[in-house]
């Protein structure tokens, strides 16, 4: 018997799977207007806004680098975090809404196999972001510490900021409601934006320097700028990136409900 | 030779034959959603054992889910996802899926492929869940309300899709609250009401065949005691069935003398006949029968 149904069931190979669930959440989140502004459009008006108040306004970003050189690190941790963990939530709270986790629970994907496809998605999204914002930045004179180790750095700061703020992410989506996953992860976005020493470096903020580093939006702005301006490492930083996300996902692990 | 499924619903032992087509029979709210969910293995059940393919749909669930094709109520895609980006998407995850545009020709996804999810009628988000669920060419397919919001043309289209599937050696596992649909397409109905089944058959045992019937709407409710003096008029080999206060139904056969005693009767009675049905006996009549209420989606 040979029909046009015929059963031959079998998944495709986990690889496969994985690579096909990350090259299409990253084309729907670039697809999504809101999410596309927040991952593209509001980093680089950040900087080029940044750089033309630093030029007119006098303003040094409390370093003493060029503006471009202080800020694009800074705007680099900025698109991080709007991807790993606004995008991610509210791509997330929805996927629940309209049962989108629930069709792929019945589907040769596995769950870790969905998670990994998520975080290919972001990396997918943060390497156009990175493309965008670094020929902008370089358009506009940045000159970045050079080398290797800078690069590597950065790109080890790219990845540990993106579980902080991915594992975050996914706690907010698997614990609310959609709609209210949209508001909180965009209003926590625009706190951190402005307040958490993410694009200006905490030594900026005065008195809440302390405390500031201590969030994973500090921490990533600082670690960006360590590794970006001063060819450094700045490991108590980066620790702070790790606690982040080894707190967040053992938290996600416990709380998020994938319905 | 142990093919299929066994699934308990409520202490009652449902057992699916390979390459047939089941059809769960029974009104909102019956259990029929969580039986198919308890076979997909979304849900676990307290008490009793269910195997699909021999597999325990939560322990073997990773051995168990590329052989099994699911549709769900509310198919599940991404809102900006388009209809044959989701489809190839689903197909892609299979080791060897289906030809998608000959699968979206077939259940008739051809001119809004490109469409966004959100944006396609309920009927074409139906086309698109039954295509999610056949892509992989799984040997078991538990599709949920298939034809729920699809027009008659659609709903042909799916019959026929899910009659060759079954054709094909693939076994087809319905829930379904139209009667019809049920009697047209399935080998084996299984009647649940309230999470326990009630009846099971082919259509053809089910109707005994196609019994007569006789529908009497009167114009003012019967008097107390009714249904039993029709029945003791009547005498055996016809049954009667009260549907409500006004109207009842009468199984047997529907031959001059059955309508004659029934005429006198509602003369005896002092109630006139708003209407009289002759018909054969359907599943709307078993469900009937067997619960006292009618069958309403």
């Amino acid at each position: 018997m040979s029909g046009t149904f015929t059963p031959m069931p079998g998944g495709a190979p986990l690889l496969r799977q994985v690579a096909a669930q990350a090259s299409m959440e990253a084309r729907l989140m670039l697809r999504n207007g809101e999410q596309l502004l927040l991952a593209v459009v509001i980093p680089v008006i950040v900087l080029i806004g940044g750089v033309q108040a630093a030029k007119h306004e006098g303003f040094d970003f409390g370093l003493p680098q060029k503006p471009i050189d202080a800020l694009t690190p800074g705007v680099l941790a900025l698109a991080v975090m709007s991807t790993a963990f606004t995008s991610l939530a509210i791509a997330t709270g929805f996927e629940r809404r309209y049962g989108v986790i629930k069709r792929l629970g019945a589907s040769p994907l596995p769950r870790a196999g969905l998670l990994v496809g998520k975080i290919g998605a972001l990396f997918l999204v943060e390497l156009l972001q990175v493309v965008v914002i670094s020929a902008v930045a370089f358009a506009m004179g940045w000159n970045p510490h050079g080398g290797v180790v800078t690069v590597l750095l950065g790109l080890e700061t790219v990845l540990l900021g993106t579980a902080a703020f991915a594992s975050l992410g996914l706690l907010v989506a698997g614990t609310l409601r959609a709609e209210a996953t949209l508001a909180a992860a965009n209003l926590i976005y625009l706190l951190l934006m402005a307040g958490g020493a993410v694009v200006l470096p905490a030594s900026s903020y005065g008195a809440g320097e302390q405390v500031l580093t201590f969030l994973p939006s500090g921490a990533l702005g600082e670690a960006m700028r360590g590794a970006l301006i001063h060819g450094d490492c700045y490991g108590r930083d980066q620790l702070v990136l790790l606690a982040w996300a080894v707190l967040g996902t053992v938290i996600t692990a416990r709380t998020f409900k994938w319905e | 030779m142990r093919y299929g499924d066994k699934v308990a619903v409520d202490g009652l032992d449902l057992r699916v034959e390979r390459g047939t087509i089941t059809a769960v029979l029974g009104p909102n709210g019956a259990g029929k959603t969580t039986t198919l969910e308890t076979c997909e293995g979304y849900r676990k059940p307290q008490a009793g054992t269910v195997r699909v393919l021999g597999l325990d749909p939560v322990a073997d669930h990773r051995a168990l889910l590329p052989r099994i094709g699911v549709m769900l109520q509310g198919s599940g895609a991404w809102s900006g996802v388009r209809a044959m980006e989701m489809l190839r998407h689903i197909a892609t995850l299979h080791a060897n899926p289906l030809d998608v545009d000959m699968l979206a020709e077939r259940v008739g996804l051809g001119d809004c492929g490109r469409t966004p999810y959100r944006r396609l009628s309920g009927g074409q988000q139906q086309r698109l869940g039954l295509a999610m669920a056949v892509v992989g060419r799984p040997e078991v397919v538990f599709v949920d309300e298939p034809t729920a919001g699809m027009d008659p043309l659609a709903r042909r289209t799916t019959w026929e899709l899910l009659t060759e599937l079954r054709d094909d050696g693939v076994t087809v596992v319905l829930t379904t609250h139209y009667m019809d649909e049920a009697e047209r397409l399935a080998d084996q109905i299984h009647i649940i009401d309230h999470g326990r089944m009630i009846a099971s058959g082919s259509p053809l045992e089910l109707t005994r065949g196609g019994t007569a019937t006789i529908r009497l709407v009167v114009t003012k409710p019967f008097p107390d005691g009714a249904p039993a003096s029709l029945q003791a008029a009547l005498g055996d080999g016809v049954e009667v069935t009260p549907i409500n206060e006004v109207s009842l139904l009468v199984t047997g056969p529907a031959d001059h003398t059955t309508l004659a005693t029934v005429g006198r009767w509602c003369e005896e009675q002092g109630v006139l006949p708003e209407s009289l049905n002759l018909g054969q006996r359907n599943l709307e009549d078993v469900f009937l029968e067997l619960t006292g209420r009618e069958l309403k989606p």
